[in-house]
């Protein structure tokens, strides 16, 4: 054996021991259980919403809006239930977006409009007919006149919106009727300001709106301060409403720019096909592999052996999100991961049939390979860079899935190649094992 | 030995034979882009009975969707094409459908781009092919810098890879109309996978050529690049083939939401070798050789 292979072999063996430590389900290492699987492995929607920055209050600054429509959305998302929601800021030179992924959530139309809507709440002042009844208009709805507005602490006019509430709305049962309900809070100032307009409206119906759209016209029984209610929902829109009005009001108007759905079957099935294409596929490379190059065949396949396990420990420790196309990439890198070890198989093959001694024709052959292994591979990394850039302006996780286990697979390729096949061989070689240049598919002239 | 080298002529005749089609269909048909790049609805659903698809076609048309594209997509799914729709549309469209159909449906899978996104993408492709390019070539070059003319071989391997691009686009294009299908941003990743997979292959081969030529195997150009390709011919068939069996069985097994993707690495793999040993070497040669002759006609009269 040649000196120093010994602890180098040593090092990888415990590396890999690691590796299949990691990769092992249940042992809840660094708290993670599982694979982190994307969207479209595990069900879920993927959205990106159009910032319209054009709308925003002018004394606020774009990061503010942007942050804000974020935090927002963040706890819209959390109160609604989504486990692991991902909520993250977009800007290139088409605009500012928000990219919101769901996973597992059933009605993801629900979700949209939850998100999506700017929920600025405010009470209008309706048109009465002479008899005192409410006035429709041709689509159904009633007529108002004005926005409620009163006089605040300071004597300033100002109108009643949903920035006075306390973040305490919740949905309630109405005990007679048993329809839902969302009772809300004023804070001190819309206190202030609700008194005024109930008084004003006693006995009169009190448009609540949402987002400019009536939702209901309770008739004012009497003067409240602190505490209301809205009524004429459904338990689903009620629900809604509230984390809505608990989260505030969006600054500034969103529109979904992009969405995609993956149903949870869909995912799991893609998942199990693609692993079997996976597992058929790189059994396929180990029996050619062996069947070809024999003996450097198959300390190659252990080398791949190494190299899968190594790449699943990564994937589980950074952690990466495995999408569809992240399993292609890391598939591509299987057989970049091969490519190594055929260029040094071969020159292993010539440099035996030179009549060189198998120790000196082992070591010749990775100094001749490396030339080819590293350019053929930094080429690879450009074209990787290229495509996490597209995937990041694009806001596509699945490109940038893609790259990154594409990148990781090829990095790790040219460490196994170089480093696990060779300690490999010399290993072997020193032992006495595989002697013959037959073993190496070259056969005698 | 194989003379691949002399042969060149022959070689260039076949990428002309594939690509002078395909360029035509572009030209003429231009590619058929999935929802990615124009803008729309694209969703598949799954019904709980079984469906007629003239009915279900009907069925779109009566509730307004009278631009929907309506395809079969197997076991009872159907594949859906629509101008972009709102939450509030779909959750129309699918409580009507689910009425007139009475049946339940899940839709397996949605995707909506509008157009806003959709215009970016087409040129933020098109600037990623061109940087990856650009990157490929300063590497080559750069690698490449203790040779004679090193910008050569970059141009060379570039030119190569073009090659492998084109055919993949036009054998998009030509199944686009032939099978309707469509190109997405998936495409666009088994696109550029190709551009590293396929240079990786063209590096391979100019490095044993480089080799040769520090060894001066020969004094004659065209002998150390055929020496280096033939050399090569081994390692890049039993990578190629290796990287296929995965690729194939992606293919067959992996299911419809990589198709595009594998698709276009199975096309992009197998022209990559092709190019790789018929094609990038032997561009090294024909320039070389154009600037000799070119020479000779200047120094002849004298």
């Amino acid at each position: 054996m040649k000196r120093g292979n010994a602890p180098l072999l040593i090092f990888i063996l415990i590396l890999f021991g690691f590796s299949l430590w990691v990769i092992l389900p249940g042992n809840g290492i660094f708290g993670r259980d599982d694979f982190k699987l994307g969207l479209d492995l595990s069900g879920g929607s993927h959205l990106v919403y159009s910032i319209d920055l054009t709308k925003k209050d002018p004394a606020q600054t774009d990061a503010d809006v942007i942050e804000g429509v974020k935090n927002k959305i963040e706890r819209r998302v959390n109160a609604y239930g989504v486990t692991e929601p991902i909520v993250q800021t977009i800007r290139n030179e088409r605009g500012s977006f928000v990219l919101v992924q769901l996973p597992g959530v059933k009605d993801i139309d629900e979700a949209i409009k939850l998100i999506g809507q700017t929920a600025e709440l405010d009470f209008r002042e309706m048109e009465l007919d002479a008899s005192g009844r409410l006035v429709f208009d041709e689509t159904g709805k009633p007529k108002f006149t004005a926005v409620a507005k009163a006089k605040g602490s300071d004597g300033q006019e100002r109108e009643l919106t949903g920035k006075y509430l306390k973040p305490n709305a919740q949905v309630v049962l109405e005990p007679q009727t048993n329809k839902p309900e969302v009772a809300f809070e004023w804070n001190e100032e819309g206190a202030i300001l609700f008194e005024q307009i109930t008084q004003r409206n006693l006995q009169k119906p009190l448009g609540i709106y949402l987002d400019g759209e009536p939702i209901s016209w309770p008739t004012v029984q009497s003067v409240i301060k602190e505490r209301g209610v809205i009524t004429g929902l459904n338990l689903e829109e009620a629900r809604t409403l509230a984390i809505q009005l608990n989260s505030g009001s969006l600054d500034v108007p969103l529109t979904v720019v992009e969405r995609r759905d993956i149903g949870a079957t869909l995912g799991e099935d893609s998942l199990r096909k693609s692993l079997m294409a996976g597992i058929i596929g790189s059994a396929m490379v180990v029996l050619f592999m062996i069947a070809y190059y024999r003996f450097s065949g198959f300390v190659a396949c252990l080398a791949l052996v190494v190299f899968v396990a190594l790449n699943l420990a990564i994937f589980k420790l950074i952690p990466v999100v495995l999408t569809l196309p992240g399993i292609a990439g890391f598939i591509v890198s299987i057989g970049m991961g091969v490519d190594g070890n055929v260029l040094v198989a071969e020159r292993l093959k010539e440099e035996l049939r030179r009549g060189r001694t198998l120790g000196a024709a082992v070591e010749e052959s990775f100094r001749q390979s490396w030339s080819a292994i590293f350019d053929a591979n930094v080429t690879v990394f450009i074209a990787c860079a290229v495509l996490y850039w597209l995937g990041n302006t694009f806001g596509n996780f699945l490109v940038i899935g893609f790259a990154t286990t594409l990148f990781i697979g090829t990095a790790l390729s040219m460490f196994t190649q170089v480093v696990v096949t060779r300690t490999f061989l010399r290993t072997f070689v020193g032992l006495g094992v595989a002697r013959r240049p037959g073993a190496y598919g070259v056969l005698k002239q | 030995m194989i003379d691949l080298v002399g042969k060149r002529n022959w070689f260039f005749l076949i990428s002309a034979i594939v690509i002078i089609p395909g360029i035509i269909s572009l030209a003429v048909f231009g590619l058929k882009l999935g929802v990615d790049f124009s803008s729309g609805t694209a969703m598949t659903l799954h019904f709980d009975k079984e469906i007629e698809l003239s009915t279900l076609r009907q069925e779109f048309t009566s509730l307004g969707y009278d631009r929907a594209v309506v395809q079969p997509a197997g076991e009872g799914d159907f594949f859906v094409r629509l101008p972009e729709i709102s939450a509030e549309e779909n959750t129309k469209l699918k409580e009507g459908l689910e009425t007139e159909l009475d049946t339940k449906i899940e839709v397996s899978s949605l995707y909506s781009v509008s157009p806003i996104v959709a215009r970016g993408t087409v040129s933020n492709t098109i600037i990623a092919v061109v940087v990856a390019s650009v990157g490929i070539l300063l590497y080559i070059s750069w690698a490449f810098r203790k040779m004679p003319n090193p910008f050569r071989w970059g141009t060379c391997a570039v030119i190569a890879l073009v090659h492998d691009l084109v055919v993949v686009i036009a054998v998009f294009s030509i199944l686009g109309w032939a099978a309707g299908v469509e190109i997405d941003a998936l495409f666009v990743t088994g696109v550029l996978a190709v551009v590293g997979v396929s240079v990786n292959n063209i590096v391979v081969v100019f490095d044993r050529i480089r080799e040769n030529l520090k060894r001066g195997v020969s004094r004659d150009f065209e002998v150390i690049v055929n020496y280096g390709i033939t050399e090569s011919m081994g390692r890049s068939l039993n990578t190629g083939l290796a990287t296929l069996f995965v690729i194939v069985a992606l293919f067959l097994l992996g299911g419809t939401t990589t198709y595009n993707l594998v698709l276009a690495l199975l096309i992009g793999i197998a022209t990559g070798i092709y190019s790789s040993l018929c094609i990038a070497g032997q561009l090294l040669v024909v320039w070389e050789k154009g600037l000799a002759s070119r020479q000779k006609a200047v120094s002849s009269p004298a």
